[in-house]
């Protein structure tokens, strides 16, 4: 019997000639992160607990200072002190600064961190985000990232596989979150609980690899352990003169076993979003077009990248936030902005009215910069809806994709992006 | 730390897909490190249980639907449920990175769809953990638990995940040295 992609860097990294879904196994870890809220306790129980001296291997760990950074307040700060010195004694080698790195699950992917047929592990839910790099990579606890600290491996159960088929390619305007909140919409929010999600077909050849990285963003919010998906030209390309370490791509066998196989015609997907108060909350934008909103947020680990900028910026240029709406922007990372600047999507997006900030992950886990109050109504870019996630628990929030959100500050109302811009620009689409 | 054979207490009962901002609101990760004071804010953001920790009683027991403890990371989560002085969670279902992090930190939890299903709030129930049965007094009733793989069962009664690293450590260093 032939094995997935992912029990092949299962089994690989468990030192077996092969693994099936249900073993528990031992497994070495490839890379591994942390960041300002999950490092300091993971810190305390390495060496307090544990009773480990130094981390396995420095150059293997990403450290950011992302969630409450710049420090909200001074329980932040500690925070972040504890983080910047654990980080230093240990000799983390891909140590981010504030002013310097940025959200991790675009740090991580964007520095070549993380790469094809790799195992990793973060302390942080997203980290199923760099699947789409065609590696095994999941979320851990600060215990789970405490013992790889100390040891550079952790004790996995090798998850069942579902496979995604996507045919044909996504109309105009929709993109790959719209492609995503459908999926979720269709199996729910624990429908590929504890299992692998592997993505293919015609549809994501066609898409680059930002938007795959939206979409295993968010097997999470699905319930996964991993999202992943094939190693293509996209990816050789987005990693050349990018990747740090050599690497080898993995593939599925022809007769790997599937505990299921869902199959969807990308073009048949509408603009969509999931509405409050979870992500599988899913309606085409039509249903919801003229909800009245109070905030927009673009941001986060899953649409904040400089595609998702573009996009933005293109439906904002020469246009005005509405009147009693808010328009929060907040890059992924350093790179993102320094690239918004060069680009002028600055420029665009202050003279639209908008807030631009640095980059952390802030409002989209009701942090800072952003945070909602009772009962108000924002149309975010981000991964999770769930009560209470953005802010007060009767704040009501709705995901959607960049160019719809930039779409609707301009009116104040959930709005189809095609009727404020004709066309994206062919170079942004 | 020894591991508990069985345990009683008052049942507080919630829904399926509880998520960890309902659980611990982000804005309570500033005491990461202060499981007392996480305790005091634990389920706060489900709504109707702002006030929910200070009625536990030490050694109440959780019971919840499916896909419990979904969401983030965040190991905050049991660790303000356990900070409560709730003894024990059953849930129809966990979310994996919940459920990993309650084995890793040695706190017990079951899985139990029957109990999850016919257990209201309230009801006194008794849990053998070795057997994996609940009893509920005030019903009169019995349910099963589902058994969990070996590996786990020995993390859970050794303590967790640090005594096996610190172990681990030890025989690392014997065979280095």
């Amino acid at each position: 019997m032939g094995m997935t992609m992912t029990e092949k860097i299962l089994a690989r990294g468990a030192g077996r000639e092969s693994v099936k879904p249900g073993d528990l196994v031992l497994a070495k870890v490839d890379f591994a992160m942390g960041h300002d809220l999950t490092i300091p306790p993971a810190g305390k129980i390495m060496r307090e607990q544990m009773g480990a001296e130094k981390i396995w291997d420095p150059e293997r760990v990403a450290v950011t200072q992302d969630h409450f950074q710049p420090a909200k307040d001074a329980a932040s700060a500690a925070l972040g002190r504890l983080t910047r010195e654990f980080s230093r004694d240990m000799g983390v080698k891909w140590y981010f600064e504030v002013g310097q790195g940025g959200i991790c699950h675009t740090v991580l992917p964007e520095s070549g961190l993380v790469l094809p047929g790799e195992l990793v592990v973060g302390a942080d839910s997203h980290s199923c985000t760099y699947g789409a790099l065609n590696n095994f990579a999941t979320g851990i606890g600060s215990t789970d990232l405490a013992c790889v600290l100390a040891l550079g491996e952790l004790w996995f159960r090798v998850p069942e596989t579902l496979k995604f088929v996507y045919h044909n390619r996504l109309k105009e305007w929709v993109e790959a979150k719209d492609l995503i909140l459908y999926v979720i919409g269709q199996i729910g929010v624990d429908g590929a609980r504890s299992k692998a999600m592997e993505h293919t077909g015609e549809a994501l050849k066609h898409i680059d690899m930002e938007a795959r990285l939206t979409i295993t963003n968010m097997a999470i919010e699905a319930g996964a352990k991993n999202g992943i998906l094939e190693f293509d030209e996209v990816t050789k390309q987005y990693l050349d003169g990018r990747a740090k370490r050599p690497y080898t791509p993995v593939t599925s066998d022809p007769d790997a076993a599937y505990e299921k196989v869902f199959e969807f015609d990308a073009e048949k997907v509408e603009l969509g979003v999931a509405k409050p108060m979870s992500p599988d909350n899913y309606a085409p934008l039509s249903e919801v077009a003229g909800t009245r909103l109070d905030q927009v947020f673009i941001g986060s680990c899953t649409n904040s990248r400089i595609t998702d900028l573009r996009r933005a910026a293109a439906v904002l240029k020469g246009r005005k936030v509405a009147s009693g709406v808010r328009l929060i922007i907040t890059p992924s990372s350093h790179q993102v902005a320094i690239q918004a600047e060069k680009e002028g999507l600055i420029g665009t997006f202050l003279a639209a009215g908008a807030a631009w900030t640095t980059a952390t992950c802030g409002a989209c886990l009701g942090g800072h910069m952003g945070v909602l109050g009772d009962g108000e109504v924002c149309l975010s870019t981000t991964n999770r809806n769930f009560p209470g996630r953005m802010g007060h628990p009767k704040a009501q929030v709705y995901l959607s994709n960049p160019a719809v959100a930039a779409a609707s500050a301009v009116t104040g109302v959930i709005t189809h992006p095609s009727e404020v811009l004709a066309h994206l620009p062919a170079q942004v689409a | 730390m020894s591991f508990p054979k069985v345990l009683r207490g008052k049942a507080w009962t919630f829904a399926a897909n509880i998520d960890t901002d309902q659980i611990i609101p982000a804005k309570y990760a500033i005491y990461s490190l202060d499981e007392k004071e996480l305790g005091k804010h634990a389920m706060e953001g489900v709504p109707g249980h702002e006030t929910w920790a200070s009625q536990v009683a030490a050694g109440d027991i959780l019971v919840a639907g499916s896909n419990f403890g979904c969401g983030s990371s965040r190991e905050i989560a049991p660790v303000a449920i356990r900070g409560a002085g709730i003894s024990l969670v059953i849930a129809d279902s966990y979310a994996r990175i919940f459920f990993r992090n309650a084995i890793n930190m040695g706190y017990p939890i079951l899985q139990s769809p029957q109990a999850a299903e016919a257990v209201q709030e309230g009801d006194e129930l008794e849990v053998d953990l070795e057997d994996g049965i609940v009893r509920n007094f005030t019903k009169g009733d019995e349910y099963r638990c589902e058994a969990f793989p070996q590996f786990m069962n020995e993390l859970l009664h050794m303590g967790g995940l640090v005594p096996w690293v610190r172990k681990r450590l030890e025989e690392r260093r014997k065979a280095a040295s």
